[in-house]
């Protein structure tokens, strides 16, 4: 049993959990990833990782409440114990030492960009960071960046906070404005990462993207995380979950990412009536 | 007593197929004593005893058998568990047929002894009573840690810890048994039996750690560093391997590994009671030919699926799969379309929609002893299906031996084995099971984990003793 010994509400849909596992905190790395099971009849849902302390023997992840486990994983408290916690999963990022990266944090997708930016800014690297949203309350983790990044650009939707637009709207603004950068690292939804990886390809700008597909055992062996990269099926969990931006077939992962839509939709029904 | 000279084995009684095909329950329901005592009667009790040396973890199957026939169904349990910790789950899954029951001399005219049938009544029976004794072992204290807790790592710890090992076994999902959790159906081998048979074999005071991933949580070298003295590696043939043809990556197609692992370790035939959910088509093909694509292909059946296919590139003579199960699915109504290979997975709008096949011929040999199939010539044709299930074996688990400096592997990625003591090229690293052979029985991957074992014992008492000269 895995103890819950802190949480925060992020906003209205996201919350922040550290959890004590000392067998994954004490290999992690940026990039990594866990499963997790909430309780014993449980399913078994993949989650990156935000932070760790291996000496702590604790991991911190922050996830957004989308459908039935979710939902029950944000009815536990300080505390209470989760079934099941393994990893860390996948491949960690490979952070090459460069002079320049911006990263772009979409929604929920900031939390797994943390780990990644504060190892680059570690090396030595100079961070900037682009945070985008529908609205400012979907806004995460902009004071934590704010310790290492040099620049932050906000972007929402509906103009409730920063610039009014897409994060890839200010990224084209800055790299027309003579920005230069070595690397951007790309998280959050499939949609953002495709078109940012569209923006940053004719411009031969290395793009790092981190994938989140579904999946069940998370080491290799279900082979429900199959994605396209460069014209090659890889499996996430044991080949990811980064990936060169410009390889992915996003298209082919959105759709297989609606796999089961409807029997999310009914089992969130379900779920909501027992509550 | 005079033996039973019925030339044919006791009948088991079985759940109708028209039935069957509706629920998970098993479908062979067991013998009641008196037939296990009728079908017991059966064995010569001969001298030569071929049965045992056919037995990959050498059960003293005359010996039990006569104290079934006799009615003494525990001092049977005694000696089955001497030698099998696994006796309830080995009864239902081994392939008795190539194995023990293939050499009884009864076979010679008309059926040979029902083995496997009697080693299931035995454990049934002392599982039912709770009849299973604990030996009183005296621990030595010396720290032994298994890879994986499947079907070889979990004998092998069974077996160290009588010897008195203080034994570890780290498994990497959220429960102990590997393939026989989530592999194998619940209508073979119900999970609730296999749960508490492991616990029972468990009682030796093993101590379990899941969710620990060796390779990924913690490596080889790092156990050796927490006073570990040994390590056995048994994680499986675990990573599904595809056709590699167009269309593999749309919605509708699993690979049998993720499809039966949906249902049997997380539930999906429960949907939505159990929140793990499963798509399944009204047409299902399954790809392979060999007891996991049997497995699968019932388990679609059962599911709702209205018409399910096997999908084999050979002939009927060269399916892999136990006659029983190929039996068994037939009676379920599974459809075989035998010297077909699909060449291409259809879809529309990103989901299956069907196949582009290829009729086969049987050519030479080749160098597995079978004939190579041969594509026909201009015999594509479209076969029109809404779920695929590749079936057709997997590759064995990467992430211990890109972690483990120091372990030979085969090309293919299998651990290289010293046969005799499952002894690897790193040393006090011993392997056993899928990781080694590749995919293949629950009793194979048994008896490797006891041969390791004993090799374990040996080596670490040798050392043991020369550490006091």
């Amino acid at each position: 049993m895995y103890p819950i010994l802190a949480k925060t509400k992020l906003n209205h849909n996201v919350d922040e959990m550290v959890i004590r596992a000392p067998f994954v905190a004490r290999r992690c790395e940026p990039g990594q990833f866990i499963i997790l099971r909430v309780d014993p009849e449980g399913e078994r849902i993949p989650l990156t990782i935000a932070e760790y302390d291996a000496k702590a023997g604790t991991v911190t992840i922050i996830y957004q409440i989308v459908g039935y486990t979710t939902q029950r994983l944000s009815e536990k408290n300080v505390g209470d114990t989760l079934e099941d916690f393994v990893g860390p999963l996948g491949k960690a990022t490979e952070i090459h030492p460069c002079k320049r990266v911006i990263g772009i944090g979409g929604g929920v997708g900031a939390a797994p960009l943390y780990p990644q930016l504060k190892k680059f800014h570690e090396l030595g690297v100079s961070v900037d960071l682009i945070l985008g949203a529908r609205n400012k309350d979907l806004i995460i983790l902009e004071e934590k960046f704010s310790k290492f990044c040099k620049n932050i650009y906000i972007t929402t939707d509906d103009g409730s906070y920063g610039t009014k637009g897409l994060v890839t709207d200010k990224l084209k603004e800055l790299v027309a404005k003579g920005e230069k950068y070595d690397e951007v690292i790309a998280i959050g939804p499939l949609i953002m990462m495709k078109f940012v990886s569209l923006l940053t390809k004719p411009w031969n700008l290395k793009t790092n993207v981190s994938l989140n597909p579904v999946m069940v055992d998370g080491t290799g062996m279900c082979g429900g995380c199959r994605v396209t990269v460069g014209g090659e099926t890889k499996f996430v969990c044991v080949d990811g979950p980064d990936f060169d931006g410009h390889q992915v077939d996003y298209d082919e992962l959105m759709r297989r990412q609606g796999m089961y839509k409807t029997e999310e939709a009914h089992v969130c029904k379900v779920g909501l009536r027992s509550a | 007593m005079a033996p039973n000279m019925n030339p044919k084995k006791v009948p088991i009684p079985e759940q109708k197929p028209e039935e069957r095909i509706k629920n998970f329950n098993e479908v062979a329901l067991g013998y009641t004593p008196e037939q296990a005592k009728e079908e017991a009667m059966r064995c010569l009790q001969c001298k030569a005893r071929p049965c045992v040396a056919g037995c990959p973890v050498n059960v003293k199957i005359p010996e039990f058998i006569k104290q079934v026939a006799e009615g003494n169904f525990d001092e049977a349990y005694r000696i089955l568990v001497s030698e099998n910790c696994l006796p309830a789950i080995c009864g239902r899954v081994c392939p008795q047929e190539t194995q023990c029951e293939i050499l009884c001399v009864r076979g010679k005219k008309g059926e040979p002894v029902g083995i496997g049938r009697l080693e299931r009544f035995v454990a049934d029976v002392a599982m039912e009573k709770g009849s299973q004794e604990i030996p009183e072992i005296k621990k030595n204290g010396v720290r032994v840690a298994i890879a994986g807790g499947g079907p070889a790592g979990l004998t092998c710890a069974g077996e160290l810890a009588r010897l008195g090992y203080d034994v570890t076994i780290f498994e990497a999902l959220h429960a102990l048994g590997g393939v026989l959790m989530y592999g194998i159906p619940e209508f073979r081998l119900p999970k609730k039996l296999v749960e508490k048979e492991i616990a029972v074999a468990l009682k030796l005071g093993v101590k379990i750690e899941k969710n620990v991933i060796i390779g990924k949580s913690i490596t080889v070298d790092e156990l050796f560093q927490e006073g570990f003295r040994a390590i056995f590696i048994g994680c499986g043939a675990g990573l599904p391997s595809f056709m590699k043809i167009e269309g593999e990556n749309l919605n509708g197609v699993y690979s049998a590994n993720e499809f039966l692992t949906r249902t049997n370790l997380m539930k999906a035939y429960d949907f939505p009671k159990s929140p793990t959910p499963i798509k399944i088509g009204k047409r299902v093909a399954v790809i392979g030919g060999g007891n996991v694509a049997m497995d699968a292909a019932r388990t679609a059946k059962r599911l709702g699926a209205e018409e399910v296919y096997i999908v084999y590139r050979r002939s009927e003579t060269e399916l892999p799969a136990r006659a029983e199960e190929v039996h068994h699915a037939k009676e379920e109504g599974i459809i075989f379309k035998l010297l077909r290979n699909p060449v291409k997975i259809l879809g529309k709008d990103g989901w299956v929609v069907g196949m582009e096949c290829v009729e086969m011929e049987l050519g030479e040999p080749d160098e597995s002893g079978r004939r190579r199939p041969v594509v026909k010539k201009g015999s594509n044709f479209n076969f029109p299906v809404d779920t695929v299930i590749v079936a057709i074996g997997g590759t064995p688990n990467p992430l211990i031996r890109q972690t483990t400096p120091g372990l030979q592997v085969q090309k293919w990625g299998g651990i290289i084995v010293d046969e005799a003591t499952m002894k690897t090229s790193k040393e006090n690293v011993y392997a056993g099971g899928d990781i080694v052979t590749g995919a293949a029985t629950v009793i194979l991957a048994m008896g490797a984990g006891k041969k390791a074992a004993h090799a374990i014992h040996e080596a670490l008492q040798e050392k043991e003793l020369s550490s006091l000269v």
